[in-house]
């Protein structure tokens, strides 16, 4: 190293006066008074933070003995650099960012000619490099791609309702039919799969019917006998997005959808009236067994839920 | 002692030259330019939370019974995520200010990207040489989106797992592979075999913020090489920079403002709460709850699948839910492959291959900022139509109403926007002295009965008639130069 540099940054000192390094502020002595002012309740606001921690652990002291501080200490270095500092206005010159033609035509050939040579020379060396290659990138994607999960295969079309199936609530109760009265409904399983999402039905009772009575008459063709009492069960799975369509309006007899609003008029087999969803939710035929316990006729009759590729 | 030190590393690594370039580096002053700041500064409060939240929350499905302080929910069955979650909230000191403090700043990370990038576009800081940058930024912008969808899922509570449940729907739309991916991701039919959770946590905490990190040092990296880009002024050109050095001036500015968006994230972290999961409970998913909406990045998604007509198409054997595909798969890909090429479709249309270090002003440039304007009108609509249920219940409008007025603003506004636009565009091109800000004309009468009109004072920052630029000076004269001696004189800033 040499004591003086030959080539560089200008060595001869700029004075002090120099309009370049002067403050921004008319009054500098006044900012850093506030400047001052600003940091120190900073502070205070750090040691508030610490003492609210200790003491009371209230989420609103907290944030705001922390804010403070911030505030104070971050508004006190603005000042600082923004009114007391130099503000220049300093100049730097840009360069190009592009090499000259040379340069970028020698780069070109490096790797053209060289590396044409090289795979030009050994083809058989080049081929079993790429074969190499290829393969381990085909055989990575294995572990990490299908390792992660099980193939659809039918799953999408299947649910745990079979031919019988009790009727069972979230907790495991089975359904008598003179569980529920006009009006009410309730969120119901295949006995065992309590909370499963896919089997999640919503049962309604639209009338006080007897055993003795015919179904309730829905409006769906070729389904006179999938309701009993005047009870009826749909799959709770929005055929939109799959959401769970919770809200039954029993004024205007529909369910909806609270995600996107789509509307399913129950009278006439869950077909959609409004909104996004493009398919009826689908209908579990439903019996009353001996005991006077809501069964299932047979599963649903489709898969449930949104719409997937393999859904013909 | 800062000689020796720098003396001792530059020996071994040569730091001095281009650590001094860098502490010399001329940073041009606009308040826009602030708002990437914004964006690096809610990262870095992201990263500070997160790491605390690490510390507390558990990733895992497996239900325990819950036994915390919050007594609503004592003895229920409860997933140890969401377990975890309110514990880290309710039972450990200051956890619940943090767990706002990292909502608050996510929500504001997208947010000032979203600004930001719109400075950006509206100025024509995307063009030559900087088009890597902007695509760079776009990249963030989507992660930002993506780990912002898998963090508010961690909790598993009910608003979050309806959330998830919606995205597997979303992925088992995509024809031909869709049930494919949506199983492997799952590990099976939704809610799958309890592996999303802990595959979400990994992905929200290492996978994709070290994919961001890695952008975001690019993104810095490629502005520093090529450097602002800045406003037409005095002395500036398209092969300078005017402004304040790296050093001191506007490491002061930036660290206060660190400290600022720091202060607001913590303000807003003690005083507003942000979703509160102890009242959503627990998600099952037989369980929904009235007026579902996501955080705002993901709203205008939310509301093209509310006005997205039932169309689903049934053919060759397969079902093709367009009625989600298109709205929620199709239309952000258009989105944000439309940002991706648009510095390449703009050189096409102008035929401008020039280097552009000085900024347009939107004014000047009435297409960009027409098509610009457009695109925000179109997702700010779409964004609004993801409250149709709350303004139908709000106007006590009907639904259907509400719903077709959306299906019609969607497509009327922006092109309206667009034309008012470049209107306006065009008419402040031409006009003299916009933007610049107006004096007072006072009138007087005088003694005389006479009355004299005068412009007022210039206020202050007015006619603030700047000096020439200079390079940042390497030594100062501590000492004033009337006091010098001659002999002594301390070099500094070396």
């Amino acid at each position: 190293m040499t004591d003086e540099p030959t080539a560089g940054p200008s060595l001869a000192p700029v004075s002090l006066d120099d309009p370049h390094l002067q403050p921004y502020a008319k009054h500098p002595e006044r900012v850093q008074v506030l400047a001052a002012l600003s940091m120190i309740i900073g502070f205070l606001g750090f040691i508030g933070f610490g003492v609210a921690y200790w003491v009371s652990d209230q989420n609103q002291w907290l944030g705001a003995t922390l804010g403070v501080g911030l505030l104070g200490l971050g508004a006190g270095v603005i000042a600082w650099g923004k009114y007391l500092m130099a503000q220049g206005p300093f100049v730097e010159e840009r360069h190009d960012f592009h090499s000259t033609e040379a340069e970028r035509s020698a780069m070109t050939a490096a790797i053209v000619e060289r590396g044409g040579m090289v795979v030009q020379r050994r083809k058989v060396l080049g081929g079993l490099a790429a074969l190499g290659a290829g393969t381990l990138g085909v055989v990575l994607a294995f572990p990490l791609i299908r390792s992660l999960g099980p193939k659809p295969g039918t799953t999408l079309f299947q649910t745990n309702w079979k031919k019988n199936s009790l009727l069972v609530t979230t907790e495991g109760r089975p359904v008598l039919a003179s569980d529920l009265d006009t009006g009410g409904v309730l969120t119901v399983f295949p006995q065992g799969f309590e909370g499963s999402s896919p089997d999640q039905t919503i049962l309604i009772r639209l009338a006080q019917l007897g055993p003795e009575d015919p179904p309730f008459p829905l409006s769906a063709p070729g389904r006179t006998d999938w309701g009993v009492q005047g009870y009826v069960a749909y799959s709770k799975m929005c055929t939109h997005l799959g959401c769970p369509v919770g809200l039954y309006q029993e004024q205007d007899q529909v369910l909806v959808c609270p995600c996107h609003q789509s509307i399913f008029n129950v009278l006439a087999g869950a077909v959609p009236e409004f909104g996004p969803a493009p398919r009826p939710l689908p209908q579990l035929p439903l019996k009353v067994d001996a005991a006077g316990y809501l069964r299932s006729q047979a599963g649903y009759d489709q898969a449930v839920g949104p719409g997937f590729w393999e859904r013909p | 002692m800062i000689d020796s030190s720098l003396r001792w590393v530059d020996d071994r690594l040569g730091v001095a030259k281009g650590g001094r370039t860098f502490l010399d580096k001329v940073f041009p002053d606009h308040w826009s330019f602030m708002l990437g700041e914004i964006a690096l500064y809610s990262f870095v409060v992201l990263l500070g939370t997160g790491v605390f939240l690490s510390l507390y929350y558990i990733p895992s499905a497996h239900e325990i019974i819950y036994h915390g302080s919050y007594l609503p929910l004592r003895g229920q069955k409860v997933s140890e995520a969401y377990a975890s979650t309110v514990g880290l909230s309710f039972d450990v000191k200051s956890g619940l200010l943090m767990r706002q403090a990292h909502h608050w700043a996510a929500d504001i990370f997208l947010g000032s990207i979203a600004v930001h990038m719109a400075r950006v576009f509206f100025t024509g800081a995307f063009r030559k040489p900087r088009e890597l940058n902007w695509i760079v930024g776009v990249t963030m912008l989507i992660l930002g989106i993506v780990n912002g969808f898998l963090g508010y899922s961690l909790p598993d509570d009910l608003v979050s797992g309806t959330g998830i449940r919606i995205a597997y729907s979303i992925i088992e739309s995509i024809p031909l592979v869709g049930s494919y991916i949506a199983f492997f991701l799952f590990g099976g039919n939704y809610p799958g075999n309890g592996v999303i959770i802990p595959r979400f946590f990994i992905l929200h905490v290492l996978i994709v913020p070290a994919i961001i990190v890695g952008l975001l040092a690019a993104h810095l990296g490629l502005l520093v090489k090529q450097k602002h880009t800045q406003f037409r002024g005095r002395g500036r050109t398209e092969h300078n920079v005017v402004g304040s050095p790296m050093f001191p001036t506007f490491m002061a500015k930036t660290t206060g403002f660190l400290f600022m968006t720091t202060a607001v994230i913590f303000l807003l972290a003690g005083f507003a709460q942000i979703n509160p999961i102890w009242q959503f409970g627990q998600y099952q998913p037989y369980q929904i709850s009235y007026a579902v909406q996501p955080d705002w990045y993901m709203g205008w998604l939310d509301g093209a699948l509310r006005i997205m007509p039932s169309w689903e198409f049934v053919g060759f054997g397969h079902t093709w839910p367009l009625e989600v595909f298109l709205p929620a798969v199709l239309f952000p890909g258009i989105i944000f492959n439309i940002f991706i090429a648009w510095p390449f479709i703009e050189a096409r249309h102008t035929k401008d291959l020039a280097y552009h270090n000085l900024l347009d002003r939107p004014r000047d440039r009435p297409k960009r900022t027409a098509a610009g304007a457009m695109m925000l009108a179109l997702l700010f609509m779409v964004f609004c139509a993801s409250s149709t249920d709350v303004l139908a219940n709000f106007f006590q409008i009907e639904l259907n109403y509400v719903l077709w007025f959306f299906r019609i603003v969607v497509v009327v506004v922006p092109i309206l926007t667009y034309f008012v636009t470049y209107k306006i565009c065009q008419e402040m091109r031409h006009a003299e002295g916009v933007g610049k800000r107006k004096r007072a004309n006072v009138v007087v009468r005088t003694e005389t009965g006479e009355y004299e009109t005068y412009e007022s004072e210039a206020r202050p920052g007015d006619g603030h008639e700047e000096i020439e630029a200079v390079p940042v000076p390497t030594f100062i004269d501590m000492v004033p130069a009337e006091l010098a001696t001659g002999a002594g004189v301390r070099r500094v800033m070396r």
